[in-house]
């Protein structure tokens, strides 16, 4: 299939376009000298995909990566950056000076997973915009087949909550350890 | 549409968070390739599912299960950020070298 025949049906053409963007605000988000636009440009990049996952009609997963990615992470990422004071200007210490060796290594695995994808999987085509997953049937999954590995991730949740806190909190000096006990 | 444009995109993404985890010296800019990489994932986990269509769409279920994890990851990789800016004064990778040997 030549790439004029690809580009006859509209729903690669907005592959195309939204596949372009996703690219470009990676390459951004890794190479952004600042910090804040480094994080709104993962922004992009998730919204990207969500509309992929909306392409592949999977409708449930793109909102909850909507809800949870951009809505949740990227606050935690913002807030993240101001309180470690993370340089917000325009600075020039982000990156290592060694940069040719990761390089070399991205483009090999690119190559890699390009040529072993093309070898698998040829010209398997997806059903374009099909009837999209009823959020019903995901959650009978969930709570059906998948229960136990469910709940086990609403431990991993529930322990990286307290983790968090525990983690976070800045231990008293003995003066103030004193004054909270005799209150 | 192919199912190799999806995967060649998401291979791309991938590299390219391969690329800012090796390159970047602050920490937040590390965890935030490494949310790239996650995105990847999710996008070949999706594309697979609506190729094999499996009556309980474990390909999104699954990619459900990515997501819960990698919020749960950030939140514990900013918690330890936090403790090491007030340790040390600095979130670079490279000034974090008490371990080293």
């Amino acid at each position: 299939m030549s790439f004029i025949d690809w580009l006859g049906s509209p729903v690669n053409w907005v592959f195309l376009v939204v596949g372009l963007a996703i690219l470009f605000s990676s390459w951004r988000v890794v190479t952004a000298k600042n910090v804040v636009h480094a994080a709104l440009y993962l922004v992009a990049a998730l919204g990207g995909a969500a509309i992929l996952f909306l392409m592949l009609s999977a409708e449930f997963v793109a909102w909850v990566v909507v809800l949870v990615y951009i809505g949740a992470v990227l606050v935690l990422f913002l807030f993240g950056i101001m309180i470690t004071r993370a340089p917000t200007g325009k600075d020039v210490g982000l990156d290592t000076p060694h940069k040719t060796s990761p390089a070399l290594l991205s483009v090999a695995t690119f190559v890699l997973l390009s040529w072993a994808s093309i070898q698998a999987f040829g010209t398997t085509q997806v059903e374009s915009v099909g009837e999209p997953t009823s959020t019903e049937v995901l959650g009978i999954a969930l709570l059906g087949r998948f229960v136990i590995p469910f709940e086990v991730v609403s431990f991993v949740l529930l322990a990286a909550l307290i983790g968090g806190v525990t983690i976070a909190r800045r231990d008293l000096t003995p003066a103030e350890e004193e004054e909270r006990r005799a209150v | 549409m192919l199912l190799n444009q999806f995967l060649i995109l998401a291979a791309a993404m991938f590299s390219l968070g391969i690329y800012g985890l090796l390159v970047r010296r602050n920490i937040v800019l590390i965890l935030l390739s490494v949310e790239l990489m996650l995105a990847a994932v999710n996008i070949n986990l999706i594309a697979f599912e609506s190729v094999l269509r499996s009556p309980e769409a474990i390909g999104q279920v699954f990619a459900i299960f990515v997501i819960t994890v990698a919020a749960a990851e950030v939140g514990i990789g900013l918690a330890i950020v936090l403790m090491i800016f007030r340790n040390r004064k600095s979130a670079n990778v490279d000034e974090l070298d008490l371990m080293r040997w």
